[in-house]
């Protein structure tokens, strides 16, 4: 943003909220100074700010890495680094992780950071009546115990190859016993940035944490705003009200920033696997001839191109494709509508099939359901789509599983496991795939737990299980003086620790 | 005015009970359940058994129809499920926009219309009547959401003289917050006084008709006089009642303008909530609206009898 102050009318102006745009142009000079306050946008309205009690992305996308940390952190590459715990050991048998912790940490309300405020965390996520949202994280510890303020030790029932990664999640951040109930309206956690105010449907803002123990943000002030239409986002991208759009909401737009050299448009990548998911249990779909044969029907490039304006990496099983254990399944499958018919007929099915597409909200579902719809139509295929909304979905699809096949996108990273789950929506059961998911959960070393990965990935491609469509892309959209935003999105979050302005 | 005013008092009471127990069935039989929705995917069964009960959501549905009603009596909203804060909190903070747009609205509708509709129908038939009449038609034919957006893409993107959306806040200062709803004001107010403008033309047009005209006329007045004094007061009944409704309709129904300037109105606030199943948001404020149409109505009806004379001196004549 150009627009900087040098009136004094303009300076409580933009105390109020720069990027609100309420300063006229006749008020504004060139920048005279180097700007330290971002506005970043975001579709959805975090319903509140306590990560360890919602499952709502929209609730981590403020405040991970930015108001709350945990023991480890996920960085912008997928990596586990190190936050709270300064480093860790783990015994030879892989069931003892023992965390020294950063000294000299403090919470924003001014109390101090210990062990015990990790052993409160930890087993309040894993309490009978705990609220968290990814509970699950929390299965394969026995025990967390605490020798001394800066040391934790937690047991394992199990051995757990991804316990680090796991506790770099949003769901496993760390709050302090005082406060914790608070939280979803007034999170005080050890991050960078302090929670400001949330002005509910409008905008979250945060101020630098300036007792913060480590390095300390470079931005003075965030402001989050929520702009759920695409149109309204757009609008206030041109007129400079917003800085960024972390996760632009309609590909459709993007050329047009792309045109505009006052942007910068970065299409990043993200954990969520966009599947055509097939319910494996429910008539002739059981049959892996009817599943295989929708894999052949189904044009990828042509859903990505049409619905999504291109955005997005053909996938061909349940796995992100910059992940370095992923395996290119996309030729198993690849597009032959003659293939498909002859194996449907083989089926038993040469005279047609009607299935039902029931679609959720988001646009790579509603549009990507429509072309899907008419390349089905081509073998013979007859989708009949209904659209639901994310409550109905979760109750009869994903609950109820009373559907053949819908269209979504599965967000978690790494989480390839869903399938070898005993109650899954798939109803994918499968003896070979559940015994590959144990024995990964309990090896600890990388190359073995790559080739393991790559094992459960080629058997979900084998099985047709699903069609795997694309890897959803990152849109983003941000001014181009903006440096040091995510540009790719390995867990969900906005994370402004490391972002200032040129 | 006793025996009225306790009319409308029963009349309120039973529409509001009709309506609670109508919302109540309503999200009853919505599918979708609310801890699933706060969860998500990977929300384990005893955790969201956990957060049911937490919510109050493990009792029968009589025990809360009543729990809620019993609330509602003493004022008390209950909590919204999904922000955790009382519901009370959530609708005063949405009111200090909602109200102050839709009265600026009507402001601004009201004095684009009247005297347009007046100018139509003293001048029936006339350039002037005919280019007001095809205005307002063309103000009736235009989406307010695309009109909304080219307003900001004239005031915002290409002046960069009004913000594109958002609203400031109050306490960001009365001029601040002030120019964030100016747009979105005007693209609620044209549809409106268009249609406001029609209804003026065509009552004025009849009173012009009326005896009293004619007499008021005869007894010497000037045309304009007549007009003004007898005509337009007298032509003004349909006139405030279709005002009433669009008050209420500006209240709540504002979803769409609120969408596309991104304000945290109580449209959004309702539509939101349907779509997080935050149920006790939607019951609660469908309440609310239904309390403010019955009591917008209310006002509408004693401003007949301040209008019309004829209405005045006696309950049994409203």
């Amino acid at each position: 943003m150009k627009k900087l102050v040098a009136s004094p009318l303009a300076s409580a102006a933009l105390a109020a909220g720069l990027a609100l745009g309420l300063v006229a142009p006749a008020l504004v000079t060139p920048a005279l100074a180097a700007k330290d306050s971002l506005t970043l946008a975001m579709p959805l309205e975090p319903p509140h700010l306590d990560p360890t009690a919602g499952a709502a992305a929209a609730i981590d996308e403020v405040v991970y890495a930015n108001i709350f940390e945990g023991l480890t952190r996920i960085d912008s590459s997928g990596a586990v680094k190190p936050a709270l715990a300064e480093s860790w050991t783990v015994s030879g048998d892989g069931l003892t992780y023992t965390f020294k912790l950063q000294s000299g940490v403090t919470f924003h309300d001014g109390s101090g950071f210990d062990s015990a405020d990790v052993k409160f965390s930890f087993d309040r996520a894993m309490a009978e009546d705990s609220v968290n949202a990814q509970k699950g994280l929390f299965d394969s510890i026995a025990a967390v115990e605490v020798p001394d303020a800066g040391t934790v030790v937690v047991t394992l029932k199990q051995p757990a190859g991804n316990l680090l990664f796991n506790l770099g999640w949003g769901d496993a951040v760390i709050v302090a016993p005082e406060t914790a109930a608070e939280n979803k309206n007034n999170p005080v956690g050890t991050g960078p940035f302090v929670f400001g105010r949330w002005v509910k449907g409008d905008r979250v803002e945060m101020v630098r944490n300036e007792n913060y123990w480590g390095e300390p943000a470079k931005l003075a002030k965030a402001t989050i705003k929520i702009i759920p239409d695409p149109a309204a986002a757009t609008a206030a991208m041109l007129a400079g009200d917003i800085d960024a759009y972390a996760n632009f909401p309609a590909p459709e737009a993007m050329a047009q920033f792309e045109a505009d050299p006052r942007f910068k448009v970065v299409i990043g990548s993200t954990e969520g696997e966009t599947i055509l998911a097939i319910n494996n249990t429910r008539g002739p779909l059981s049959d892996i001839r009817v599943r295989r044969a929708l894999a052949h029907a189904v044009d990828r490039q042509a859903v990505i191109d049409g619905a999504m304006f291109g955005y997005g990496t053909p996938i061909g099983t349940h796995f992100a494709p910059h992940h370095p254990a992923y395996v290119d399944l996309t030729g198993s499958y690849p597009y032959d509508p003659e293939k498909a018919k002859a194996l449907l007929a083989e089926a038993g099915h040469g005279d047609g099939l009607t299935l039902s597409l029931k679609l959720p909200p988001p646009s790579y579902a509603r549009r990507g359901g429509e072309i899907i719809a008419a390349q089905l139509a081509q073998v013979g295929v007859e989708a009949k789509i209904s659209q639901v909304e994310w409550p109905g979905w979760l109750e009869q699809v994903f609950k109820g599983t009373d559907y053949d096949l819908t269209i979504v996108s599965h967000t978690e990273p790494m989480d390839i496991g869903i399938y070898g789950r005993d109650t899954y929506y798939f109803n994918y059961q499968d003896a070979d795939f559940k015994a590959l998911m144990t024995k990964l959960n309990t090896t600890v070393d990388e190359t073995a737990r790559y080739g393991l990965l790559g094992d459960a990935q080629k058997k979900l491609s084998a099985d047709s299980v699903n069609v795997f469509l694309f890897q959803l892309a990152k849109h983003g959209v941000w001014n181009k003086d903006v440096v040091g935003l995510w540009e790719n999105s390995p867990v969900q979050a906005n994370d402004l620790t490391a972002v200032y302005w040129n | 005015m006793a025996v009225f005013f306790l009319q409308r008092l029963t009349t309120l009471f039973i529409t509001l009970l009709v309506a609670s127990l109508l919302v109540f069935l309503v999200m009853e039989v919505l599918p979708g359940d609310p801890a699933a929705v706060i969860l998500g995917v990977n929300a384990r069964e005893d955790t969201l058994a956990a957060l049911r009960a937490e919510m109050g959501l493990d009792r029968s549905a009589w025990e809360r129809y009543f729990l809620w009603l019993g609330g509602l009596l003493t004022g008390d909203l209950g909590r919204s499920y999904t922000y955790g804060v009382t519901v009370w909190e959530l609708v005063a903070e949405r009111i200090g926009l909602s109200l102050p747009l839709a009265l600026m609205a009507i402001v601004l509708s009201t004095v684009m219309a009247i005297p347009l509709g007046v100018l139509a129908a003293a001048r029936r038939n006339k350039a002037s009547d005919v280019g007001v009449m095809g205005f307002t038609q063309l103000g009736i034919a235009i989406p307010n959401f695309w009109f909304a957006i080219l307003l900001i893409l004239l005031f915002a993107v290409h002046w960069q003289i009004l913000p594109a959306g958002g609203f400031a806040g109050w306490d960001a200062g009365f001029w601040p917050a002030l120019k964030t709803l100016l747009l979105p004001a005007v693209a609620l107010a044209l549809p409106q006084a268009a249609i406001l403008a029609r209804v003026t033309r065509s009552s004025v047009l009849e009173t012009l008709g009326e005896d009293y005209v004619r007499t008021a006329r005869a007894k010497g007045l000037t045309r304009r006089a007549a007009l003004w004094r007898h005509a337009v007061r007298n032509a003004l009944i349909p006139v405030v009642t279709i005002m009433g409704l669009q008050f209420s309709f500006l209240l709540a129904g504002t979803i769409i303008i609120e969408n596309v300037f991104y304000l945290p109105g109580l449209g959004r606030l309702i539509f939101q909530a349907i779509a997080q199943r935050d149920l006790i948001v939607v019951k609660d404020l469908v309440i609310l609206l239904a309390a403010s149409v019955v009591v917008v109505n209310f006002l509408v009806d004693l401003l007949y009898a301040v209008l019309d004379p004829r209405l005045r001196g006696g309950g049994h004549a409203l």
